[in-house]
This record gives structure tokens, C-alpha cells and sequence, in this order.
């Protein structure tokens, strides 16, 4: 099997994944109604693109396990998404704090993984990206609206910004798997996508009156499967049917 | 390399426009511009369908109906979901969107339209109730992953925008 392009594809899809249960866990406990679709509809719309990248690292792997077995029945240090995605909706200023530092990098990868030379990486960029954009423009007018909004809102803004800051550094670092990707003109060099990425969010902030962090001290580890404290309670949510009724099918 | 235009045997087209959108029933899966190939090979139709977004939970649905739509007229069939090239509201033909907008759906804007009528720049959407372009933009997602919510400012009347995707 190809090693690296496994790996490299769930260094994709567990981002999704992982985002995609986050926002999903808020079916019935957004802020308001609108909200509440809006978070649970950009949950949808990550797990439809995740089932594409598992199927395809399924029929990679050909070892007989399912899009379901990769998504459900791997532990905890078998995920390789990035920090950010896992952390926990503290409150609804964090949520699109997350959302929105994920969606800028989402893409501007993802407009990359458009020229990649795996054809069914390709198509599933080029599928994604158009609804990938809708997320960016809904986590991007939160930021500004709550940024730009009360005094309260703007402090819970600010604090949700500072707070996640440190896991931003982590989207731009490329593990083995990646570096020999971008080697072959499959995967993204994300190294490049670096300073357009801070410009942007930098952009956003500035008119959403937010200040700038200034920490230089960065976390990482969930590319390399070690991850913070949120993910085992996550996974377990995740994977509660799979663990309780091994093999159950809807 | 990329085919865009659609493969489908004619003795096929009055099957298929028969199978409708499970969340839009008005709209036929043809109207709708899902059904990318349909040919018949050795008395097999092979059909392949693109989702409209990602996380449709149309998809399956729509594979079944097909399914069972050509085997009441005697066809067996394999259905194939393919991703490439994406689909885009622009396959959505002229009746599908009067279809639409009849049941209470407002039709897609071309795209740099519809981005000022999400972001509530313009007021240029109109309602599907009393066609009056005064309405308001509620929320960005709809009641699925494909619409928007907008409401009318004249007659109050609330209503899903069919959002643009290029």
C-alpha cells in the first residue's frame, strides 16, 4: 500500500472529522436557532467531504476496513489532526474563533489540493472549496461581529482569539508523510501558505477592532498523534456506538 | 479531460424525470442536474450521479430511487457517485428553477450577486410570496446545507434562497 499517501490523506480528512464533531455536538445548543443550522450545516458539509477522503484511504490501505472502521475505530494517537480543531466550545466566541482560523487555511490548502496531481485529491478539493468558501464567510462576519459589537462581546472575541493563537503555527509544519507528498506533486507544500494565511486573519481581526496576539510561543503535536486533553472526551462521544455495539450499522 | 456535458440515452430521460429530489419533490433529479451519465450497455443502465454538496444526505436516497425507477421499467442498474467535475447551480435548468421558485424556493443569483445578497449588501433577492426584492437575509444556512433564510420586509413572509455554488 502507499504509506505516505495514507497518511497523508487522513492528515486531511481528520481535521474534518474532528471539526465536523465538534460543530456537529452543537445540534441543539447553538446561541440561537439561525446559529444553530448555520454550525450543525458546516458539520454536515465537513463529514460529507470526510466520507470522500476515507473512502479514498480505505481503497488505499485495501485491507478491508471501511471509511466507517478509519473514522470510528482508530485511537486516540492514531489521529493526526491538527490541535485547533479539537479544542472545546467554551463559549460561542471560541466556536468562531476556531471555525474561522481553520477556515482560512481550509482554503487557501484546499485551493492548492485543486492542482494536485492525484486526480481524486483533485476532485475532492474542487468539490469542497465551494462549500468551503460559505464557512469562511460565515466564521469571518462572526469575527467582526462580535469583535466589532458590545464591549462584552468584544472581550470574549478577543480572549477566544488570544486563547486559540497558540495552536495557529501548528497548520504550517509538514510531517514526513507530507514532506514526501509535496515531493511528488501530490500533496500541498503548507510551508508556503504561511504568510498569505497570517495576512488574512490578521486583515479580519484588524477590521473587527481585535488586537493582534503577540505570543510567539506556539503549540503542536496533533500532526504526530499526541494531542491535547479535549480529545479523548472527544472520541469518546465520537466512537461511544462503534465501542458499545461493535459493528452496528445504521 | 474534463467532461461537463451530460451522456444520457434518450429512451432514458422520461424514467429519470420522473424521480424527484427527496427534499425538493418539485424538482426532478434531471431538473436538477445530478444525473451526469445514463447508458445502457448490455441491458445495464449505468448511472452516474454528482451530490450538490458534500454532506447531501440526498445522495443515497436519490441512488435508490433511480434504482427502483428503472427497474419498474425493466432496466437494471449500477449507480455511481462521482465528484468530478463539481456541481455547480448552473446545471440547474430553466424549468427546474421556475419549479423551484413556485414551490417557495428563491432560485440562485449568479455568483458576485449572490455573494452581496449573503453578506446583505444588496437587497436584490426576491420574495418567492409576493415578488417584492424589500427582504432580508436571516441566516446564511438553511434549512439544508443548499439554502439560505430570507425574509420578506413587505409581506413577512419567510423563505429559503437556493444559494449560488460555482
Amino acid at each position: 500500500m502507499k504509506e505516505n499517501l495514507y497518511k497523508y490523506i487522513l492528515g486531511i480528512a481528520d481535521n474534518s472529522l474532528i471539526l465536523g464533531q465538534r460543530m456537529g455536538a452543537l445540534t441543539g445548543h447553538g446561541p440561537s436557532l439561525e446559529t444553530d443550522i448555520a454550525c450543525t450545516n458546516i458539520s454536515l458539509d465537513l463529514f460529507g467531504q470526510v466520507r470522500s477522503y476515507y473512502q479514498y484511504a480505505a481503497k488505499i490501505a485495501g485491507d478491508g476496513r471501511t471509511e466507517d472502521d478509519i473514522a470510528m475505530l482508530r485511537k486516540e494517537r492514531e489521529y493526526v489532526n491538527v490541535l485547533l480543531v479539537e479544542q472545546p466550545d467554551t463559549d460561542f466566541a471560541y466556536t468562531m474563533a476556531r471555525q474561522f482560523l481553520f477556515d482560512v487555511y481550509h482554503f487557501m490548502f484546499l485551493t492548492e489540493l485543486q492542482k494536485s496531481k492525484d486526480l481524486t485529491l483533485a476532485a475532492i478539493a474542487t468539490k469542497s472549496i465551494k462549500e468551503v468558501s460559505y464557512h469562511k464567510r460565515f466564521s469571518s462576519d462572526w469575527i467582526k461581529r462580535l469583535g466589532d459589537g458590545t464591549e462584552l462581546s468584544n472581550q470574549k472575541m478577543q480572549n477566544a482569539i488570544d486563547n486559540l493563537w497558540t495552536y495557529t503555527d501548528e497548520l504550517f509544519h509538514q510531517t514526513e508523510a507530507d514532506k514526501a507528498m509535496v515531493k511528488d506533486g501530490i500533496g500541498v507544500d503548507v510551508t508556503k501558505l504561511k504568510e498569505g494565511y497570517y495576512k488574512q486573519v490578521i486583515e479580519v481581526l484588524e477590521e473587527a477592532t481585535l488586537n493582534i496576539p503577540e505570543s510567539k510561543y506556539f503549540q503542536k503535536g496533533g500532526k504526530e498523534g499526541i494531542h491535547t486533553e479535549h480529545m479523548g472526551y472527544l472520541l469518546s462521544d465520537l466512537q461511544y456506538m462503534q465501542r458499545a455495539y461493535p459493528n452496528m450499522e445504521w | 479531460m474534463v467532461k461537463t456535458e451530460q451522456h444520457i440515452d434518450q429512451v432514458l430521460i422520461p424514467i429519470l424525470e420522473q424521480v424527484s429530489d427527496p427534499e425538493i419533490p418539485v424538482l426532478s433529479i434531471m431538473d436538477m442536474g445530478v444525473v451526469r451519465s445514463a447508458i445502457i450497455e448490455n441491458n445495464v443502465v449505468k448511472v452516474q450521479i454528482t451530490p450538490t454538496y458534500s454532506g447531501c444526505p440526498a445522495m443515497d436516497v436519490i441512488g435508490d430511487d433511480i434504482k427502483t425507477a428503472l427497474n419498474k421499467a425493466g432496466y437494471n442498474s449500477k449507480i455511481e457517485l462521482i465528484l468530478s467535475p463539481a456541481w455547480t447551480t448552473d446545471w440547474i435548468t430553466p424549468r427546474g428553477r421556475k419549479a423551484l421558485e413556485d414551490y417557495g424556493i428563491a432560485a440562485p443569483l449568479n455568483a458576485e450577486a449572490d455573494k452581496e445578497a449573503l453578506l446583505g449588501h444588496k437587497k436584490i433577492v426576491k420574495c418567492t410570496n409576493c415578488g417584492s426584492t424589500n427582504t432580508r437575509l436571516v441566516s446564511q444556512f438553511g434549512s439544508t446545507a443548499c439554502k439560505a433564510q430570507f425574509q420578506c420586509e413587505d409581506c413577512q413572509e419567510p423563505f429559503d434562497y437556493f444559494k449560488c455554488l460555482k
